[in-house]
């Protein structure tokens, strides 16, 4: 377990290194994602430690947004405020995305059934 | 009896209480998106912390335990991606596209969309990456001078609207393919999204798994960039 463990704290280090040393806007622990997704795809999978500590993680994701979560209560007055305005821009803005999103691959996919 | 209130170590075991009260009831109500562990648990926090006189900074003493996980959570997506590429990869054009275009699309509605109905600055970017999923959206926030909190809300909220909307919004497009309404449902809904495509179907469920991912990956690199141009004008 600490096996897969480390190496998900490893690419997450490096990931923040090469963050680092780049300058990049991106936040380390995604490039450490990027990092081990080409690791993963040179040696076609990752080890089962890491897959396992992975699994783990991933499914209790939610308890992980918990404490940020309840930082909420710092934001009471914000909500107040725009909390109206949030909620519409929210709805409006994920129903269009799910709309493009799906418009779009559905003419790709008829095209590409028509082409062959 | 105030030192025992604001030790750490009752709030990181009252945390993980919340959670599983909160994952009791969501899978009691059958995972309804509307009661998503993470409102239920914060639900049950607030009101204790407001009540015993407890700060937030007093409390993260504790909860930043749990919040230090979501770095290597973060690096971990990188497996379930990697599985379900593996699945499609004779469909990766279509797919690449439609990411794309529909990942442009999440990151530029909600900035233009909230400039109309007049969203402060701060709140903007936090609201920007809202159809990622969660940890990724949080650090995106973060680094691009937005708020983690704000952030992590908007994006559970974004994750609940989909499921519920999903029926009513492609009904019009006439979507019959499972795929489709998967990679849609993922690609703006993450993970909320993806547990509800797996009730769709299991092929909607590994397409909406792999749009999560596949947006994760995009918007990462495309919101910096696009915000650099945004400040431009």
């Amino acid at each position: 377990m600490l096996q897969g463990f480390i190496v998900l704290m490893a690419c997450w280090l490096a990931g923040e290194v090469l963050v680092n040393l780049l300058a990049l806007s991106l936040p380390g622990s995604v490039a450490g994602m990027l990092i081990l997704l080409a690791v993963a795809l040179g040696r076609r999978g990752v080890g089962k430690p890491t897959a396992e500590v992975g699994g783990v993680l991933l499914s209790h994701l939610a308890l992980l947004f918990v404490p940020a979560g309840v930082g909420l209560m710092e934001h009471g007055r914000l909500f107040a405020e725009e909390g109206l305005g949030m909620l519409a821009v929210l709805v409006l803005s994920t129903a269009v995305t799910m709309a493009v999103t799906a418009v779009t691959l559905k003419w790709l996919l008829a095209r590409r059934k028509a082409e062959s | 009896m105030q030192a025992l209130v604001s030790h750490p170590v009752l709030w990181l075991t009252l945390t993980i209480a919340a959670y599983l009260v909160g994952d009791w009831v969501f899978r009691r109500l059958g995972c309804m998106p509307l009661v998503h562990p993470v409102f239920v648990s914060a639900a049950l926090l607030i009101p204790l912390l407001k009540w015993w006189g407890i700060s937030y900074s007093q409390y993260f003493e504790g909860a930043r335990f749990i919040h230090f996980l979501l770095g290597p959570a973060t690096v971990a997506l990188a497996i379930p991606l990697y599985s379900n590429l593996a699945r499609v990869r004779q469909m990766l054009w279509p797919l690449l596209i439609a990411l794309s275009v529909g990942g442009l699309t999440g990151i530029v509605s909600a900035l233009l969309i909230g400039k109309l109905f007049g969203l402060s600055p701060a709140v903007l970017l936090s609201f920007a990456p809202k159809s990622v999923t969660t940890p990724i959206a949080m650090a995106l926030a973060e680094k691009l001078g937005g708020n983690a909190s704000v952030a992590a809300v908007a994006v559970v909220v974004t994750g609940v609207l989909g499921a519920m909307m999903v029926r009513y919004v492609l009904e019009p497009f006439k979507i019959k393919d499972d795929a489709v309404t998967g990679f849609a449902l993922g690609l703006s809904s993450h993970g909320a999204g993806t547990a509800y495509a797996f009730q769709i179907s299991a092929e909607a469920g590994a397409f909406s798994g792999l749009a999560m991912g596949m947006n994760a990956v995009f918007t990462s690199v495309a919101l910096p960039l696009g915000l650099a141009l945004w400040c431009r004008f």
